[in-house]
């Protein structure tokens, strides 16, 4: 049983760079052929400033971001039993290379099924960028096997 | 020629994405890459003390490719927001398929959409990922 009282609980603002070369490193991971994303001559022909962050590359900013709140460690939860659940996305303005964006996680929800063989954990991230401008939010929904 | 609303109806089908092999050498590239360092998808010792029978591909590398077929057929900035829900593991060697069709079409916040339905499954024919996404269209 997780402790409901981290419903609602929201991490300290968290600043990530979006960081060109990881930006490459994922393209290559992710066999991305779209040279826009790994290519800046052609996002600059594209009409983009610099290398546009791919769509999922928002969550993975919340992980790459130096100062992680660690809300596994605070519920007491092995990284070995969790699998992920549902992960969604809304988009409010382009993230480029070279862009500072200062994600807040909130704890929206956490309940369990399977009379407790299951844990779930919702978060939800907002972004907002060196601008102030606020770019999208990510809500993630992590399960846990207790079993 | 760019997509338009009046140009796409109800049921039809994008172009399918099919990912390569996902190799271990794939997840290790992912695992730094998209910073989700969790050694159940790199290293079998820790996947099999945790149970499992061996490491598995991330969820989300999954979704990256469901993210490429939809960026293959219109541009990120018309992607207005969009989820999945990871319905099975996806194990190591697995080809991911990538599908999407349209379902509705609907004006929302003064602009002209469509919603899609889109689905990643296996070469196995193991239904990994579902979901929707709702893209803008001039």
């Amino acid at each position: 049983m997780l402790d409901k009282s981290f419903i609602g609980s929201t991490s300290a603002p968290r600043a990530v760079e979006v960081e060109k070369g990881q930006l490459k490193f994922f393209a290559k991971a992710t066999d991305e052929t779209n040279r826009i994303y790994f290519d800046e001559t052609a996002a600059k022909a594209a009409g983009h400033p610099a290398l546009p962050a791919p769509p999922t590359f928002l969550m993975c900013l919340g992980s790459l971001a130096p100062d992680r709140e660690d809300i596994l460690g605070k519920l007491g939860i092995d990284i070995g039993r969790i699998l992920h659940g549902e992960q969604h996305f809304t988009y409010l303005a382009p993230i480029y290379a070279g862009d500072t964006i200062t994600l807040t996680t909130r704890v929206t929800d956490l309940y369990d099924k399977k009379g407790g063989a299951l844990d779930f954990i919702v978060q939800e991230t907002e972004a907002t960028n060196q601008k102030g401008e606020k770019v999208g939010a990510t809500c993630s929904t992590i399960v846990v096997r207790n079993t | 020629m760019p997509l338009t609303y009046d140009s796409v109806n109800v049921g039809d089908v994008l172009t399918e994405h099919a990912s390569k092999p996902i190799s271990r050498h794939t997840l290790a590239l992912y695992c730094g890459a998209s910073g989700d360092h969790n050694p159940i998808h790199v290293d079998s010792d820790f996947a099999k003390r945790f149970g499992m029978p061996d490491v598995f591909a991330h969820g989300m590398l999954s979704m990256a490719y469901l993210a490429q077929l939809l960026t293959r057929w219109v541009p990120q900035g018309q992607i207005r927001h969009w989820g999945v829900r990871f319905v099975a593991i996806t194990p190591v060697h697995a080809r991911v398929i990538c599908t999407g069709k349209v379902v509705e079409k609907f004006e929302a916040d003064g602009e002209k959409r469509v919603r899609l339905e889109i689905n990643a499954n296996t070469d196995g024919g193991l239904h990994t990922l579902a979901g929707e996404a709702v893209i803008a269209l001039a």
